[in-house]
């Protein structure tokens, strides 16, 4: 037990790193610090500040440490950002669903026929060369009312007859689950690209039925690319304000935090609530992500 | 498979005309084969030779194109791999990289919801001598360590029949040596039936009750280790279990004990119960080890003698000196001499005269003519590749 205590844990933090203070490493490191201190830092305490302003007159602000700005804003804001939550939620678990399928498909499958596998995977991408805008615009006329699709489900009776498909949490669900998916899948797809199937054999040897072995191999051996892909979409679409726009898939009840901020900061000029909601997000997400990656445990696979 | 139980004691298995074509070539060709309950069992060829397909037909990991898969009387051919009662101890370990070693060991125990599998597994590790290790992870292992877990992870089922795919492979010459000798007393302790494939001969003759040797998807031989080095069937065989000097040689007389055939102008006999052919043009056989150097012609009654023949190779090897005996008419003989006195007993280019025990010589039961079909895998890479691996465990030991 002894050895397996000093093995696990110990070596790193006994052999220290040899410090060399390297000019070249300086050098190498400079675009990149001064490129994060100039467009991540400088922004980052620049709407911190403004968040805690307070307003002189309409539209003109003053430094202050008015932190009432963020008791306001959670005030009237809270259905959105919940809403920003629990959709960027569904989504996520939608299109980990779709993908993962998809993803073990060409990976696993698919992996005798390179060929094949390289044709799947640039159609997984191929939606990328469309703009984002389009795309979303087009699915907004596939789902509106006059529709092939709407007017068939009207006519089967699934939908009733006075019933929108766009404007509704299920568009912007819809959206935000197909704008998202190739970010899931390639992550899953380089995972599994690199799954050795012997595992696979090898769990089905020891009296594994293909579910059991696919809950107790395959899963925990795809953790990295769950985590990724799952950290890929849950990001952007917690913070996503072009489905839930009522430009696009969204109506007037669905509108999201990312909603929130853009109406805030272009057409209401409330500048501190903006910036408020921007840092409340911000630590949401790294709140959530920081949980969902310990409790994961995938350091020792990534 | 009965879950909550283990198999009662080990399995018999039996191969019934099994087949298996892959797109583009033949792997087996209409097997037969039936390995005893409780017996360490050795499948001996080369690369190639469809010794892993065999094995992982019998694990299910493959379906046969035709035949019978029986284990324990049981007709297993359409079943799942993880409804048919055998483990595998995979060439790759295949241990999950995910998992404890600990966890490992248990997994096919919880599969089988047998009660207390921490328990037994920590009882398998410690079988191995790896129960110190149960908390770490497989790739915290070295490759010995990794090969033992493997096998715990195996055993602690108590399969009815153990497969063991090439384990030894990755591991180096000592570490082989400890493993093969731990390998066949943890088979005596729990009386499973092993079915070992390796491409090694001194593996499967040192560890194997039994060993089929086999070739192009095929068994050409099948017996005890000493069976089949004694008195090999083919040609096949006889090279690729140890080295042989086989001739060509027509039979001349049968006295219904003994067979006389010509060789080199000289009367060679063999028992009869030791030639698989009486009559015609046969193959017969002389081990290396077993022919003594004479430097003047002897006649010695009851003794096969050859010569002369000029030594056109000596190279020592410690325990034994191989010399190359050039003989006019049947071409290079091969002869280990044991290294009794200091140096080669006769030198390079001496006239020598080669002799040895008629009850030594064997005659193949292949025909002559057939022996062009085996030409490939008996190259002389392949045989210098042999004599060096035994050239180098004859070092290790000396």
């Amino acid at each position: 037990m002894a050895f397996a205590a000093f093995s696990t844990a110990t070596p790193t933090q006994q052999e220290v790193a040899p410090k060399r203070k390297s000019v070249i490493a300086l050098v190498l490191l400079l675009p990149g610090i001064l490129y994060l201190v100039l467009f991540f830092l400088v922004p980052l305490v620049s709407l911190v500040i403004t968040s805690f302003e307070t307003q002189v007159d309409v539209g003109i602000y003053a430094y202050a440490f008015n932190w009432q700005n963020y008791v306001d804003s959670i005030a009237e804001y809270w259905p959105q950002i919940i809403r920003s939550f629990v959709y960027a939620i569904i989504a996520t678990v939608c299109a980990l669903l779709i993908s993962y399928p998809l993803a073990y498909f060409i990976g696993v499958k698919v992996r005798r026929w390179p060929l094949l596998q390289n044709l799947m995977v640039t159609l997984v991408i191929a939606p990328f060369f469309i703009s984002f805008l389009l795309r979303t615009l087009a699915w907004k006329q596939m789902l509106s009312d006059d529709s092939f699709i709407t007017s068939s489900l009207k006519a089967l009776s699934i939908l009733p007859p006075d019933a929108h498909l766009t404007g509704t949490a299920f568009s912007v669900v819809f959206g935000l689950t197909y704008n998202f998916i190739p970010f899931m899948t390639l992550p899953l797809y380089t995972t599994l690209e690199r799954l050795d199937t012997r595992y696979l054999e090898a769990g089905s040897d020891l009296y594994a039925n293909a579910w059991t072995t696919f809950r107790k191999v395959t899963i925990p051996l795809s953790m990295p690319g769950i985590v990724s892909g799952t950290l890929l979409t849950f990001i952007p679409a917690a913070g996503d304000y072009i489905n839930a726009s009522q430009d696009f898939l969204g109506g007037a009840d669905t509108s999201m935090i990312g909603n929130v901020i853009e109406s805030n900061f272009l057409v209401l000029q409330n500048y501190p609530t903006a910036a408020a909601m921007s840092i409340v997000l911000m630590v949401v997400i790294l709140g959530l992500v920081g949980f969902y990656v310990k409790r994961s445990g995938t350091e020792d696979l990534l | 498979m009965a879950r909550g139980v283990f198999a009662e004691a080990g399995a018999d298995l039996r191969l019934e005309s099994i087949s298996k074509r892959f797109p583009g070539f033949t792997a087996i060709e209409r097997l037969d084969l039936t390995i005893p309950a409780g017996s360490f069992f050795a499948l001996l060829g080369p690369s190639g030779c469809g010794k892993t397909t065999t094995l992982r037909l019998v694990a299910g990991l493959e379906e046969p194109t035709t035949g019978q898969i029986l284990i324990g009387g049981k007709d297993v051919t359409r079943t799942k791999s993880f409804q048919r009662p055998v483990n595998t101890v995979f060439q790759s370990y295949a241990l999950f990289p995910h998992m404890t070693v600990l966890e490992n060991v248990a997994f096919g125990l919880r599969r089988r919801r047998i009660s207390d599998p921490v328990g037994k597994a920590h009882e398998a590790l410690r079988l191995v001598e790896l129960d110190h290790l149960a908390a770490r992870r497989p790739g915290q292992l070295s490759g010995g360590q990794q090969q033992r877990v493997a096998l715990a992870r195996a055993v602690v089922n108590r399969p009815a029949l153990l497969l063991l795919d090439e384990p030894l492979g990755a591991l180096d010459l000592k570490l082989r040596r400890q493993m093969q000798i731990e390998l066949k007393s943890i088979q005596t302790e729990v009386g499973l039936t092993f079915v070992h494939v390796t491409h090694d001969q001194e593996e499967a003759m040192t560890m194997a009750d039994t060993v089929a040797v086999m070739n192009k998807g095929s068994i050409e031989q099948m017996g005890t280790p000493e069976e089949l080095y004694e008195l090999p069937a083919t040609v096949f065989v006889a090279n690729f279990l140890g080295q042989s000097n086989l001739f060509v040689a027509p039979v001349r007389s049968d006295d219904g004990t003994t067979i006389t055939v010509e060789l080199a102008g000289r009367r060679v006999s063999i028992p009869k119960k030791r030639a698989q052919r009486h009559t015609g043009e046969v193959t017969v056989g002389v081990r290396p080890e077993k022919m003594l150097l004479h430097s003047t012609e002897v006649s010695v009654a009851g003794k096969n003698v050859i010569g002369p023949g000029r030594v056109i190779d000596v190279s020592f090897s410690g325990v034994s000196t191989q010399y190359l005996v050039e003989v006019a008419g049947i071409g290079v003989i091969v002869v280990f001499a044991q290294n009794m006195a200091f140096g080669p007993v006769v030198g390079l280019g001496d006239a020598v005269w080669v002799s040895w025990n008629p009850e030594h010589t064997f005659v193949l039961a292949d025909k002559p003519e057939e022996q062009e079909r085996f030409a490939d895998d008996t190259d002389t890479s392949a045989l210098a590749a042999q004599t060096r691996e035994r050239l180098i465990t004859e070092l290790e030991e000396a």
